[in-house]
């Protein structure tokens, strides 16, 4: 079963189409990357799955739940992260914590905090507020709201982006190590192509709101001639539009 | 309670609980809570005394009316402010996101801010109404259990206004936050807090009496002059008040579709 169905998914600001005639399906477990340049519509599409954005056409279904008539049972099941949206600062890791566990419904709130905590190197930074972490620690504490409800499928935008490579390996290693035992879904949208090649069985590329080309990233390194996932980017990216598949 | 109900319970909670852990590592919040309707009550209180040692009994009179007045109409600006500025916390430290992707339905947003309103209000006005029966001797509670529906029609009024003011900061972002302060003051000539709308222009009468806090002070005038309860003011208000909640969250509702069509939830602090 798919843990997410795209259908003809289209959104449009008046004449500017952002997301234009897109579908794709994510399988139960898989990780799946969305790449694309800036304005490519990876954001758009991930508002939309997330249900801050009504589509202008097309269909979302998110863990069998149709995001339009029955969002909120598929927002109680996923969760997103995204480094350019912040966690109150003035509230210490726990509280922050705490608070999402009552908005997501977590049962045995204080013992879920610690296995977080334990699992993320966040025990000594539970009662420190979270203005005053490194952006490093910040990622962290975002990784483990967006955990709390031990979610299904996980939208995360530029998870690792501006974190050292000590850090930014500590993420992707545990994004692999819970996808692994839970079985999780993870969309994923980044620019690090390193880390799409090492997470993401599948890769969807978007240009100008439209899906480009998609496969595995060996499959799409080898199509293009290419010796990395980059410079697959970087021939999609600068290639005239009729060129591209 | 089944077991939605307590989900959504858990859901409103954990709003309010985030605003309640802001205030505990926050003073200067706290403190702000209080110092306006604080201040408020000392200058019209000294007014008020001044006025009453003119020694005419109407004089005295007009002063417990003007104590009443300010008391009674700080109930309606901390309800509207506590629930605007509630959400602009919110705002402020670009938290929506995260918000509005959680299985937080928007009702239980505003029962929310709703809550939180209540306790800003109390935690604001209670101190100054102790205040003007340590210092100037006037005990609002002398009303009796009727100001009990005084105090629940101007938070209900203050929490229509608010929908409005937030409904409006959804679909025009931060540009509109100035409205939370703002917004009440320009009804307060019509609310006919320190006069009666008999005195407010012919034309004007009937616009006031729109408004559910024009009933409330008349009901007012009524209990602390002649000491009737016009319960056909409390009615009319109370009645009021159905209709500008309505409006008020047919408002949000429309502007939250509205800010999801738009894409303006993904703006909302700019």
């Amino acid at each position: 079963m798919d843990a997410v169905v795209v259908e003809h998914l289209t959104k449009s600001y008046g004449p500017t189409l952002a997301v234009d005639d897109v579908s794709f399906r994510i399988p139960t477990g898989a990780t799946i990357g969305l790449l694309g340049g800036n304005g490519a519509g990876k954001t758009t599409t991930i508002a939309m799955l997330l249900g801050l954005l009504l589509p202008t056409a097309g269909r979302i279904q998110v863990l069998g739940h149709d995001m339009a008539t029955d969002r909120f049972a598929a927002l109680a099941r996923m969760n997103f992260s995204s480094p350019y949206i912040s966690l109150p600062h003035r509230l210490s890791v726990a509280e922050n914590l705490r608070v999402y566990a009552h908005l997501y419904g977590v049962p045995r709130t204080q013992a879920r905090i610690a296995e977080l905590a334990d699992l993320l190197d966040l025990t000594t930074l539970l009662d420190r507020p979270a203005g005053q972490l490194s952006a490093g620690q910040k990622t962290r504490v975002a990784l483990a709201k967006s955990l709390i409800n031990r979610p299904e499928l996980l939208l995360l935008d530029e998870p690792t982006a501006s974190l050292d490579p000590d850090t930014g390996d500590f993420v992707r290693s545990l994004l692999e190590r819970y996808r692994a035992q839970s079985g999780c879904t993870i969309l994923l949208a980044s620019h690090n192509m390193a880390e799409v090649e090492r997470m993401c069985s599948d890769v969807v590329m978007l240009r100008a709101g439209r899906i480009v080309d998609r496969g595995a990233p060996a499959e799409l390194i080898s199509r293009y001639g290419r010796e990395d996932l980059e410079q697959v980017f970087l021939d999609i990216a600068r290639a005239p539009t009729e060129h591209v598949v | 309670m089944n077991a939605a109900a307590r989900l959504s319970a858990r859901r409103i909670w954990g709003l309010m609980y985030r605003h309640l852990a802001l205030f505990r590592r926050s003073w200067p919040r706290l403190l702000e809570l209080a110092y306006w309707p604080t201040l408020q009550m000392c200058i019209w209180g000294f007014t008020a005394r001044y006025l009453a040692s003119r020694g005419s009994g109407t004089l005295a009179i007009a002063a417990g009316l003007l104590l009443g007045g300010v008391l009674l109409w700080e109930i309606t600006l901390r309800s509207q402010m506590g629930f605007a500025i509630s959400f602009l916390e919110e705002l402020w430290s670009r938290n929506l996101g995260h918000v509005f992707v959680s299985p937080l339905r928007p009702w239980e947003l505003v029962a929310a801010l709703i809550g939180m309103a209540a306790i800003r209000m109390a935690a604001g006005v209670l101190p100054a109404i102790l205040l003007a029966w340590a210092l100037y001797g006037f005990n609002l509670f002398a009303a009796g259990p009727v100001l009990v529906l005084f105090f629940a029609n101007l938070m209900l009024m203050g929490w229509a206004v608010a929908l409005g003011v937030v409904a409006l900061i959804l679909r025009h972002g931060a540009g509109a936050e100035a409205l939370a302060w703002s917004v009440l003051f320009g009804l307060a000539p019509l609310s006919a807090i320190y006069y009666p709308v008999a005195s407010l222009p012919g034309w004007l009468q009937p616009v006031a009496l729109l408004l559910p806090s024009a009933h409330v002070f008349e009901g007012m005038r009524a209990l602390l002059g002649p000491g009737v309860i016009a319960w056909r003011h409390l009615a009319a208000a109370a009645g009021l008040n159905l209709v500008w909640l309505a409006a008020g969250a047919a408002l949000f509702a429309a502007q939250f579709r509205a800010a999801r069509r738009s894409g303006a939830l993904l703006s909302i602090g700019e």
